[in-house]
């Protein structure tokens, strides 16, 4: 019997791969606190000269918050449409046989196979055409092409999970369709709506390439502040780690408040 | 479930039709108007026919990304599926370490993708960079701003880290849901541990393994902003995979038609592959 | 094939246990003899599924040790065990075919190609699944998936003990009483020990020569179906088996050889001379109750509350002294009094329990 040696080597391989994955982040965090000097200069484990210089910028120079500001706009608008109307759809395809119910589902999906890159210079000439460049509605709407789908997916997957009989109890009880779908069947599947939400959020947040080619000033995400910050003023290398380690906060945020639900989520909304 | 037949149902799909209709019927139709169209930068458009997409598909150009391309596509499956299992499979199934292992494992999913090739950036680059001057400090040349060798190996480095993550947490999600009596039984009948692997577990995720190879087939297709920021096609053009030439052609070159074919042939591309794995992949499951 | 022994078995699955209620077995002495058909009858959460457990040794029980005739095998894992165990909830491999699922078990411990087939031939005839053979495992209803888990212990010569965990929980109705005569005529055939758990105890007195009644982790009796039923050890079992259930009435004291039951003296066949101090009462089942003849002397006065009829015999509810139900089983043709209705009980088996126990006997239990 060798099992006893085994078991203690197991989380090894959970534990190496972790390790691995906060590598990068560590290294960002410490850069985050140094001075360019000392990121230029000398090679440092940790901040030799630790400062919160590059993280009192960002919090003080509107260019910089305002990133953060309309990104968190955008990503909650975009969460919202795309969850809003992806319920009725999604109700509909888990209930319903209707003309065309499988192909539109399928052709749902492949609008997640496009490649952003495909939508770029399209969606700069459309939304400029309809007067939206520059707005947050603008991304939030562009950012439903791949976020709908998903979220149609997710919630269909729940949706089936619920038995029809709920439905036909509450019809029956004299409910209508709209007070049944608010009162009843919305708490029912309230986990796939979380589940579905946090999903939303995520693919809407990481985004870049629409969200900049949508944007100019006003509604200029974070993360097109930090390529722009790249390229024109230099290496202002310290700068660059703050604004990338205060983009990973909201996400830590979300991940915390959902912890519970991530590994359920995947099993039930067949994900 | 015997689903009932109704086409007011259409108005419940309505709102979805509508967005979507606007963000991608129009923008594809666009697409394909230009890809036929030959224009001269004045505004003025002529009818060019089948001539961009010949082009495109006779183009060494495009052969090399696109074959750049599923280089990529293929070696990080290759990675990312079967290490996500094996973290899935020494992951604690209950206990306090569970909603640590899950939350520190989600991080890199939402960190926005340029700042990810940022990190990368900082993380790699040999002079100040940790993993640049490890990699140096024990005698190997590391340099992925010059070697295409070591640009390939930091971009598939990254998208490891990026990705395995969303394979863990799927492969987990199909492990957890499998019962006890499932693990007793096989004890009982003295399988071997690769035997509960190959008879169990395998059999219980492969379903949410399906749904991990076809989404990160699809993204890992389109990728763009990481490689972007990480090397920006280089160097040279030895990480140009098809989304970075896709934006050099169209907005470096403004060869509009040219890059409106080639949007379209690469579309079709990932519609075509997806599709094939999709089927092969249930037709495995239904018999 | 083996005697099974627990001696000074106690298992808490806290990690501290120190109140009477962490454990989920208390002190248990049970040895199951080779060959016998054994049920664990008691209700949900009594502890008989960690019970069935630790004898397959799935959990380490946390004091005491497990025998296998006379071997300690505390310690070793399921595999070494030579057990096999057929769940609540079917267990197959499902990308296996019938034939691979029952090979299996034999597959793994390196069976030659020869044996296999013929054994597995032999097991799925016996089960009635050989024109399934070849089939794929995941299609078949619940019924035949517990016919393969049933068979993947078959299979094996090695097993010293079947064990059932509920296996008819997710069974349809109509097939229930089929499977559980096919178990039965399998027990005869192969004359293995088993040991089916069940809270049912129609299935437990139907399978079993041997049945062993759990409650709140303990073992309260071990006997016959007849046993259980005529010299019920607890007033648990008493309730637990039978329907209806064992009259359980509170007694004042004790005069002689008779018991005082709401102040009249009834004749038990177990006096107790000693510890008055002890909560006592006087068990007799309904069907050791009748009405006392018209011009027959003594008996308990009660009125008569409600007859129901339950086809062969009716059941009378009555009350002594107006606050005391007492149950009686009474003949078709058998009129019960309209007034003046007198109870008799059956000396023979009206018992005294003292704190639950049956007055002579020990706590625990040993078959």
């Amino acid at each position: 019997m060798n099992r006893p040696a085994l078991s203690y080597l197991r989380p090894l391989v959970p534990a190496l791969y972790i390790a691995f994955m906060l590598l990068p982040i560590y290294w960002l965090l410490n850069m985050s606190f140094k001075t360019t000097n000392e990121i230029l200069g000398d090679f440092t484990l940790w901040p030799r000269a630790f400062t919160l210089e590059n993280y009192v910028t960002i919090f003080t120079d509107p260019t910089w918050y305002m990133g953060y500001v309309n990104a968190l706009i955008y990503v909650s608008l975009n969460t919202v449409i795309s969850v809003t109307v992806a319920l009725p759809a999604a109700y509909a395809f888990s209930r319903y046989r209707f003309l065309g119910d499988k192909h539109l589902f399928f052709w749902l999906l492949t609008n997640r196979m496009a490649p952003a890159a495909v939508f770029a210079l399209p969606f700069f000439q459309l939304y400029s055409a309809v007067g939206l460049f520059d707005t947050h509605l603008a991304v939030a709407l562009a950012h439903t092409l791949f976020n709908i789908p998903l979220a149609v997916w997710i919630l269909e997957g729940f949706m089936s999970g619920v038995p029809r009989q709920l439905d036909e109890t509450a019809y029956v009880d004299g409910y209508s369709f709209p007070r049944f779908f608010g009162r009843i069947f919305l708490p029912t599947i309230a986990a796939g709506i979380g589940v579905a939400c946090f999903f939303c959020f995520m693919f809407s947040w990481v985004e870049l390439l629409l969200a900049k080619t949508l944007t100019a000033v006003a509604a200029k995400p974070i993360a097109a502040t930090m390529t722009r910050t790249a390229s024109t003023s230099g290496y202002e290398l310290g700068l660059l780690a703050a604004a990338g380690t205060l983009t990973i906060v909201p996400g830590a945020f979300v991940i915390y408040f959902v912890r519970n639900y991530i590994a359920k989520g995947f099993a039930l909304g067949r994900v | 479930m015997t689903k009932t037949v109704n086409q007011k149902a259409w108005l419940f799909v309505l709102p979805v039709l509508i967005l979507v209709a606007f963000n991608a019927f129009i923008p594809l139709m666009t697409v394909v108007n230009y890809s036929v169209q030959e224009t001269f930068g004045d505004n003025t458009f002529f009818w060019a026919g089948l001539m961009w997409f010949e082009d495109v598909l006779h183009s060494p150009r495009f052969h090399d990304a696109l074959l750049r391309q599923l280089t990529f596509t293929f070696t990080i499956l290759a990675i990312e599926i079967p290490l996500g299992v094996a973290i899935a499979l020494t992951m604690p199934r209950r206990g306090v370490w569970v909603p640590v292992c899950l939350v520190t494992m989600a991080l890199p999913l939402l960190i926005p993708w340029n700042v990810v090739g940022a990190i990368w950036n900082i993380f790699a680059l040999p002079d100040i960079g940790l993993l640049g001057q490890v990699l140096n400090g024990l005698g190997f040349d590391y340099n992925f701003t010059r070697q295409p060798g070591a640009a390939w190996f930091t971009l598939i480095a990254m998208d490891v880290w990026h990705w395995t993550s969303l394979v863990v947490l799927l492969a987990y999600a199909g492990l957890v849901s499998i019962p006890d009596a499932f693990y007793q039984a096989a004890k009982i009948d003295g399988a071997s541990g690769w035997a509960i692997f190959r008879y169990i577990q395998l059999p219980k995720m492969k379903r949410v393994l399906t749904i991990a190879v076809l989404l990160r087939f699809m993204d890992s297709f389109n990728i763009y902003t990481e490689p972007f920021v990480l090397t920006g096609g280089g160097p040279g053009n030895s990480t140009t995979l098809l989304s970075i030439d896709l934006v050099k052609v169209a907005l470096g070159q403004f060869d509009l038609g040219p890059a409106a074919a080639m949007s379209l042939i690469y579309f079709l591309i990932v519609l075509l592959l997806s599709w094939v794995f999709y089927t092969l992949m249930m037709r495995n499951e239904d018999s | 094939m083996a005697t099974i022994t627990l001696s000074a078995l106690r298992h808490s699955y806290e990690p501290d246990p120190s109140r009477d209620e962490d454990w989920a077995l208390k002190r248990l002495d049970v040895a199951w003899q080779d060959g016998g058909a054994y049920a664990l009858l008691g209700p949900s959460g009594c502890g008989k599924t960690t019970l069935l457990n630790i004898i397959s040794g799935l959990v380490r029980p946390t004091e005491g040790r497990v025998l296998f005739d006379g071997r300690d095998v505390t310690d070793r894992p399921p595999d070494q065990r030579h057990i096999a165990q057929v769940f609540q909830f079917p267990v197959i491999y499902d990308t296996m075919t019938v034939r691979q699922n029952l090979a299996f078990p034999l597959r793994n411990r390196g069976v030659d190609a020869a044996t296999i087939r013929d054994r597995v031939e032999e097991i799925a005839a016996m089960l009635e699944l050989t024109d399934r053979l070849d089939r794929r495992a995941k299609g078949l209803t619940a019924d035949g998936k517990q016919k393969i888990s049933l068979g993947r212990g078959l299979v094996r010569d090695d097993v010293n003990v079947i064990m059932f965990d509920e296996p008819l929980t997710v069974i349809d109705p109509h097939l229930k009483w089929q499977l559980r005569s096919k178990l039965k005529e399998l027990h005869q055939r192969v004359g293995r020990t088993m040991i089916y758990v069940t809270h049912d105890q129609t299935e437990a007195l139907t399978f079993a020569d041997q049945v062993v009644v759990m409650n709140m982790g303990q073992v309260v009796q071990v006997g016959t179906p007849v046993d259980l039923f005529e010299r019920p050890r607890h007033t648990f079992v008493g309730h637990f088996i039978g329907s209806p259930g064992m009259n359980v009435l509170p007694c004042e004291g004790l005069d002689g050889r008779h018991a005082l039951v709401g102040g009249h003296a009834v004749a038990v066949a177990n006096p107790d001379p000693g510890a008055p101090a002890r909560h006592m009462e006087v068990g007799v089942r309904p069907e050791f109750v009748a009405f006392a003849e018209p011009g027959e002397a003594g008996g308990l006065p009660v009125a008569v509350t409600r007859v129901r009829d339950a086809g062969r015999y009716r059941i009378a509810d009555t009350r002594l002294n107006g606050t005391v139900p007492i149950t009686v089983l009474v003949d078709e043709d058998t009129p019960i009094p309209a007034e003046d209705a007198r109870l008799v009980f059956h000396p023979d088996h009206t018992r005294l329990y003292a704190d639950g126990w049956m007055v002579g006997a020990q706590p625990g239990g040993a078959a």
